[in-house]
């Protein structure tokens, strides 16, 4: 079982990686919309690679209204 | 399909088509690769009554206004039909707004009840102002078993004990509240008739009829004038069938395409050009010979379609294009922002007809419509039956402000006499787009009256509202534009926004003050970016109560430079 901010480390590693921006540059409490500059077809796209990798089931609305990293963490964990 | 003249609401029409069709599917509902539902239109009707007799009960009375604030499923069109059904006023809102927009919208249009996702109404709990909220009755759908709903109700145990009655309408009555996207934050109500969409709706299918066994899968969100017209009123007043999907993931999208033989499919201009990259990539890595072949037929195609479009040709020579897109398709309609000529150009030529054309929620959804007779990608169409396009004061290319009169223009803006009497002057309705009429009657758009773009996605983006992104820059004053604004392109390709600043006595754009614009732009969504800046010689012209003249400081700034001189990128 992963702990919190080891799930939030691994959403950031990934979201740098698919996005390719610098993962120094991204910290939890970050806008992901904002500091990726990515729209919200983008977004589900960024929860489907989530989905695969934590292998949990995310309806699409877990993103809505969900900017930061850190929340789409806490309900990706909920789910873990 | 139901002759609609004969109705004074839509709840008479919907329920007349609920008995008409009562065996014929009418809704189906799926999540990834399970269907979760798939009712008749029968247990359509049956579903709605209890909620309605439930409204009832608790005292919601004829011209209430009840909110839906859904995602895209089954549940929206039935609480919608019961609302209608109860002789209620529905309004429509927009799921993806903040929590904050919504007890916003909730409040000005004085919603009596609401009905919404228990995620969407979690997060408004969570919201600033929720202590304020005065929605009496609040009815959540999926809530888990053990959910805590600060004071909602569950809407699958919202019954009334007997059968409701149907509360009759007038033509003029109100139907829905629909919000419009306005500058600043304030909120325009369009108070559309039952008239307004019945008319509306007859229109419509003259030019794309449904009927049974049609199906149209919605995933515009419903509030929206587009779905809500060919995603819910137009299919159910003609026995056809709406599929709505739980998710948005491409993916499953596609799947759907095949699985419910989907016949139509709204969507907005992004999603269709992401279409076409898609496609396009699939045909690039056709091998040499076979590209060969497949350009050939495209080819054939477009020479055999030239006049008019031939479904069952094009099917035929181009099959696995048709065949991805599930073998049925006969149109897809696309709407809320402006399409690149090329993107309808490119899926013509495949056989695949992308209903394009112009409208707005003030004019009850669509106002010209391209009917193919020929196919034109250069224009948004010919005006609808019953739409009467004007174009006010032209200029000697005949190109001015285009202007609607019609049954199906909005009474007016909830609540706001001043911006109503701005927009609907001697009946017609003032678009604030720049168009002309060409000589076979298609209207072609060439601009905007109004400081202001419209992105790929459909969003209104006043550039007033961006600017407090830039708020304590360090120069002496700057402003925010759209740069059709102050040069019009004649043209709504590349709608951009600019930032004009205005130094202080002996200040330069210095390497520092650059990166502090591009990071306070980086801070903006994508489609909020400023893209270019110009420096203005002068300080800014002012109103006595200090607020720019941005008409006066655009008309200096055209006066002064031409834009390519102008205007740097950032």
């Amino acid at each position: 079982m992963r702990s919190p901010e080891q799930t939030v480390d691994e959403i950031l590693a990934l979201a740098a990686k698919h996005f390719q921006v610098p993962r120094e540059g991204l910290t939890p409490d970050d806008d992901f919309f904002k500091k990726l500059g990515i729209d919200s077809l983008q977004a589900l796209d960024l929860l489907t690679r989530l989905e695969n990798h934590f292998n949990v089931e995310l309806p699409d609305y877990e993103i809505q209204g969900v900017t930061d990293f850190r929340t789409l963490a806490e309900r990706i964990q909920a789910r873990l | 399909m139901l002759d609609l003249s004969r109705y004074a609401s839509l709840g008479a029409a919907l329920t007349d088509a609920a008995e008409r069709w009562a065996d014929e599917t009418c809704l189906i509902e799926a999540d990834r690769e399970r269907e979760n539902c798939r009712l008749t239109y029968r247990q359509f009707k049956a579903a709605a009554m209890p909620l309605s007799g439930f409204l009832q009960e608790r005292g919601f009375p004829a011209g209430g206004r009840a909110a839906i604030v859904m995602t895209n499923q089954s549940k929206w069109l039935i609480s919608a039909y019961a609302v209608f059904y109860a002789g209620g006023v529905l309004v429509p809102l927009d799921y993806k707004l903040s929590p904050a927009e919504h007890l916003q919208l909730l409040a000005h249009c004085r919603a009596e009840v609401l009905v919404t996702e228990y995620h969407l109404w979690r997060t408004m709990t969570q919201a600033e102002g929720f202590a304020d909220l005065k929605v009496g009755t609040v009815l959540v759908t999926e809530a888990p078993p053990d959910a805590d709903l600060r004071g909602a109700l569950r809407w699958e145990e919202a019954r009334g004990a007997g059968a409701p009655e149907m509360v009759a309408r007038g033509r003029r009555d109100w139907a829905c509240i629909v919000y419009s996207s306005g500058t600043g934050g304030r909120p325009k109500g369009c108070v559309l008739t039952h008239e307004n969409y019945l008319e509306q709706c007859a229109a419509l299918t003259s030019l794309y009829p449904f009927w049974p066994g049609v199906r149209y899968l919605s995933i515009l969100p419903t509030n929206h004038a587009i779905d809500f017209m060919v995603g819910f009123i137009g299919p159910l007043v003609c026995g056809a069938a709406v599929v709505h999907l739980r998710t948005l993931r491409p993916e499953y999208v596609r799947e759907a395409f095949s699985r419910y033989q989907i016949t139509y499919m709204a969507l907005v201009p992004t999603v269709l050009k992401n279409l076409e990259k898609g496609l396009r990539a699939r045909f690039a890595e056709l091998p040499p010979a076979k590209r060969f072949a497949f350009d050939r037929l495209v080819g054939l195609n477009r020479a055999l379609t030239r006049r008019r479009p031939n479904l069952d040709l094009s099917r035929r020579l181009l099959r696995q294009v048709h065949e991805a897109f599930g073998g049925e398709l006969r149109a897809l309609f696309v709407g809320g922002a402006f399409m690149d000529p090329a993107t309808l150009r490119f899926f013509y030529d495949l056989g695949i007809q992308v209903g394009n054309g112009y409208g707005l929620t003030e004019a009850g959804t669509a106002v010209t419509l391209n009917d193919f007779k020929p196919f034109r990608a250069d224009t948004v169409g010919r005006p609808l039956p019953g739409m009467e396009v004007r174009i006010v004061s032209p200029d000697t290319d005949g190109v001015g402000q285009v202007a609607v009169r019609s049954k199906t223009v909005m009474s007016h803006y909830l609540d706001d006499p001043e911006l109503t009497a701005e927009t609907i002057v001697d009946g017609w309705l003032m678009t604030g787009d720049l168009g002309r009429v060409d000589g076979m009657g298609h209207l072609q758009l060439l601009g905007r009256v109004k400081n202001m773009i419209v992105t790929e996605e459909g969003k209104n983006v006043y550039p007033e509202d961006i600017e407090a992104a830039f708020e304590g820059l360090p120069v002496k004053e700057f402003c925010v534009f759209a740069a059709n604004y102050i040069w019009p392109e004649r043209s709504m390709l590349g709608e951009k926004l600019i930032i004009v600043l205005r130094f202080e006595e002996g200040q330069q754009l210095t390497p520092g003050l650059r990166q502090e614009l591009l990071d306070r732009n980086r801070r903006l969504l994508n489609f909020k970016r400023v893209s270019g800046y110009v420096i203005s010689p002068e300080d800014f012209p002012r109103t006595a109560s200090m607020k720019v003249k941005r008409g006066v400081l655009a008309e200096q700034l055209r006066g002064r430079f031409d834009r390519q001189a102008a205007l740097h990128e950032l």
